[in-house]
């Protein structure tokens, strides 16, 4: 029987996190994201499954003890929201220069600075072109539901250890706070450490006599072995380029001109299409479920059969930059954006179509 | 009586441990890392502990640790290293974790995760090594540079009244409730080593016995940086930096002794 339960997003991505099998949490309070920690901590996971549940003193602190916890070939995470993310970017790029599996949600609220606890989208630049120092790649998943909150948990673990990259949660306060349906996934056993030492052979676990010690590093201070380890990392780039990226089309079959929205703002734009369909404009919607690697091949296999896109968001015109790159002015790119933590209204979507796009 | 009439089995008094890979070590001669790193590999080595053990590197002149020590090691970003090792412990709380740091990295940049690590009594062994300068990015003023000491950045000596006095970050955290046990070495001088390492096998049997958090701090000497021969760098060190950071014990089991 389906394990369906009334969560808010925040909660579905807890309790899905052990759920998954994961070794350990490590975070800091930051609202509208602080649900996650204390539905955790209710929870008592070591008693379900041993997950480690641990409060940081900070965000630079709790990613570098997910960076520890990687390193030993656990499966780690942290979650945050926009002020905290930006205090986890060092630990984030060495993350990445290790090459070391992890899964971080950022629940973003409006910036800049300490900005609002308002939803927003607002961090996708931060997300999608780096946030931290070096040539390096997060894949991002953008969760437009909480039965998604729950789902891209298992899926940004697998993704995480697959490529041995950290995987990116994007969501925002819509869908952290919202309450919906969710299906559990059924729990997944824990790593063993006979598992971690087949599986993972580079964790730091312990010296054994079979093999040489495990050194889990970001620096080089050659300069040509550190050419060919960030080349390595591209060419890792370059494959989940070409195998990862996801997306849904809702009525672009027909469409004159396509809407390109991710997560909450997809939500809205699902109803603005409805909106706008039945005044007779035929109008679909792209949503990138990954929003690294970018949908850009879809979105071109598109650009025959439209007039024009627009990229609606919550921030004042990110997204649109890809989208842009993706159509290469071949037809028309608009944008329509709220930001500070306003969420916008499908009218004010259909509104923007309207006096803008056709 | 040749080389080879003296290099017997029978005439072997001491032999360097498995634990120190044969990597050369980029220290410079007079130098007390190269000393504590064997003191402690020895100590991990007589122990039986290497396939138990995860240490964590710092960022400074002991950056690459890991390539010397044969253990597994993992590199934390600066002053990160009681953050790695407080999730290494959580996650496999029956190995040996500990941190290897200097003086920017543990009582600099590193100030708040030394503290919260000890405060929540992460039962791991770490050592701090204290140079009172910062050797590797050049020789700058380290927050324990001792008052009017010349360092790349204080070039007129330290002026405790605009930069603040010599941190004495060891004394800070030893009364904190989930340290048990904190004591101040030296490794110039053979018989300053043979106690290190006393300190070093209590403080690994402690921290595996989960007592709490094992603090040690090893005054060294950095002649590159304090510009003196390596004999006059030990020479100053005794009469300088052991007059404020003073060795000993600082609490034992425990117990506040100091």
């Amino acid at each position: 029987m389906e394990d369906l339960r009334l969560m808010k997003g925040n909660e579905a991505f807890a309790e899905a996190a052990i759920r998954a099998g994961c070794d350990g949490y490590f975070g800091y309070p930051i609202t509208p994201q602080s649900e996650v920690m204390e539905y955790l901590m209710k929870e008592q996971p070591e008693n379900r499954t041993g997950m480690v549940v641990l409060q940081a003193e900070s965000e630079v602190s709790s990613i570098n003890m997910v960076y520890a916890g990687a390193a030993c070939g656990k499966r780690v995470m942290t979650s945050t929201s926009s002020p905290g993310y930006s205090l986890m970017q060092e630990g984030i790029s060495y993350i990445a220069g290790a090459e070391l599996p992890c899964l971080v949600l950022n629940v973003v609220r409006g910036g800049p600075g300490l900005g609002t606890i308002q939803p927003s989208q607002s961090d996708y630049f931060q997300a999608t072109k780096g946030g931290g120092h070096g040539d390096y790649r997060l894949i991002v998943l953008a969760p437009s539901s909480v039965q998604e909150m729950a789902d891209f948990v298992g899926l940004g673990f697998d993704l995480a250890f697959k490529y041995r990259n950290p995987v990116l949660m994007l969501a925002d306060g819509v869908i952290g706070q919202t309450m919906e349906k969710v299906v559990m996934p059924p729990q997944r056993p824990r790593f063993t450490e006979e598992e971690i030492r087949r599986n993972t052979p580079w964790a730091t676990v312990g010296k054994s006599i079979d093999r040489e010690h495990n050194i889990v590093t970001s620096l080089d201070l050659q300069a040509d072995s550190q050419e060919r380890h960030v080349l390595h990392l591209q060419e890792k780039y370059n494959e989940i380029e070409a195998n990862e990226v996801r997306c849904e089309q809702i009525k672009c079959e027909d469409a004159e001109y396509v809407l390109v929205a991710y997560g909450s703002s997809a939500r809205i734009c699902q109803k603005a299409v409805d909106l706008l369909r039945a005044k007779g404009i035929k109008v679909g919607l792209l949503r990138p479920i990954t929003l690294w690697p970018f949908p850009t091949k879809e979105i071109q296999a598109l650009v025959p059969h439209v007039k024009g896109f627009m990229s609606v968001e919550m921030s004042l015109g990110q997204m649109v930059e890809d989208v842009r790159l993706a159509v290469e002015g071949k037809v028309k790119v608009e944008f329509f954006g709220r930001c500070g933590g306003i969420v916008p209204a499908p009218e004010e979507v259909v509104h923007a179509v309207e006096t803008k796009l056709l | 009586m040749t080389l080879n009439e003296i290099c017997k089995p029978e005439n072997l008094v001491y032999k360097k441990t498995s634990l120190l890979t044969d990597k050369v070590m980029h220290y410079c001669p007079g130098c007390g890392h190269g000393t504590i790193h064997r003191a402690l590999m020895e100590v991990v080595d007589e122990m039986g502990l290497q396939d138990k053990t995860i240490g964590v590197a710092p960022v400074g002149c002991s950056v690459l640790a890991y390539d010397y020590m044969n253990v597994d090691m993992q590199e934390a970003a600066h002053g990160r290293a009681p953050a790695l090792a407080t999730a290494i412990k959580r996650l496999m709380p029956e190995k040996f974790v500990f941190t290897y740091q200097g003086d920017g990295d543990l009582a600099a940049i590193g100030t708040a995760e030394t503290i919260h690590c000890c405060n929540r009594g992460e039962p791991i062994l770490m050592i701090f090594v204290n140079n009172a300068i910062y050797g590797m990015t050049g020789g700058q003023m380290a927050p324990t540079t001792l008052e009017g000491m010349k360092t790349a950045t204080s070039p007129y000596g330290r002026d405790v009244h605009k930069v603040g006095w010599p941190l004495r970050i060891t004394e800070m955290i030893a009364p904190l409730n989930g340290v048990w046990s904190v004591s101040r070495h030296t490794v110039h001088t053979p018989a300053a080593v043979q106690k290190l390492k006393r300190a070093i096998k209590k403080g690994i049997e402690d921290s595996m016995a989960h007592k709490g958090t094992c603090f040690i701090e090893v005054c060294s000497s950095c002649n590159s940086g304090w510009k003196l021969s390596p004999v006059d760098a030990n020479k100053w060190m005794a009469e300088h930096v052991l007059e404020y950071f003073v060795p000993g014990d600082i609490k034992v089991d425990g117990q506040m002794v100091r």
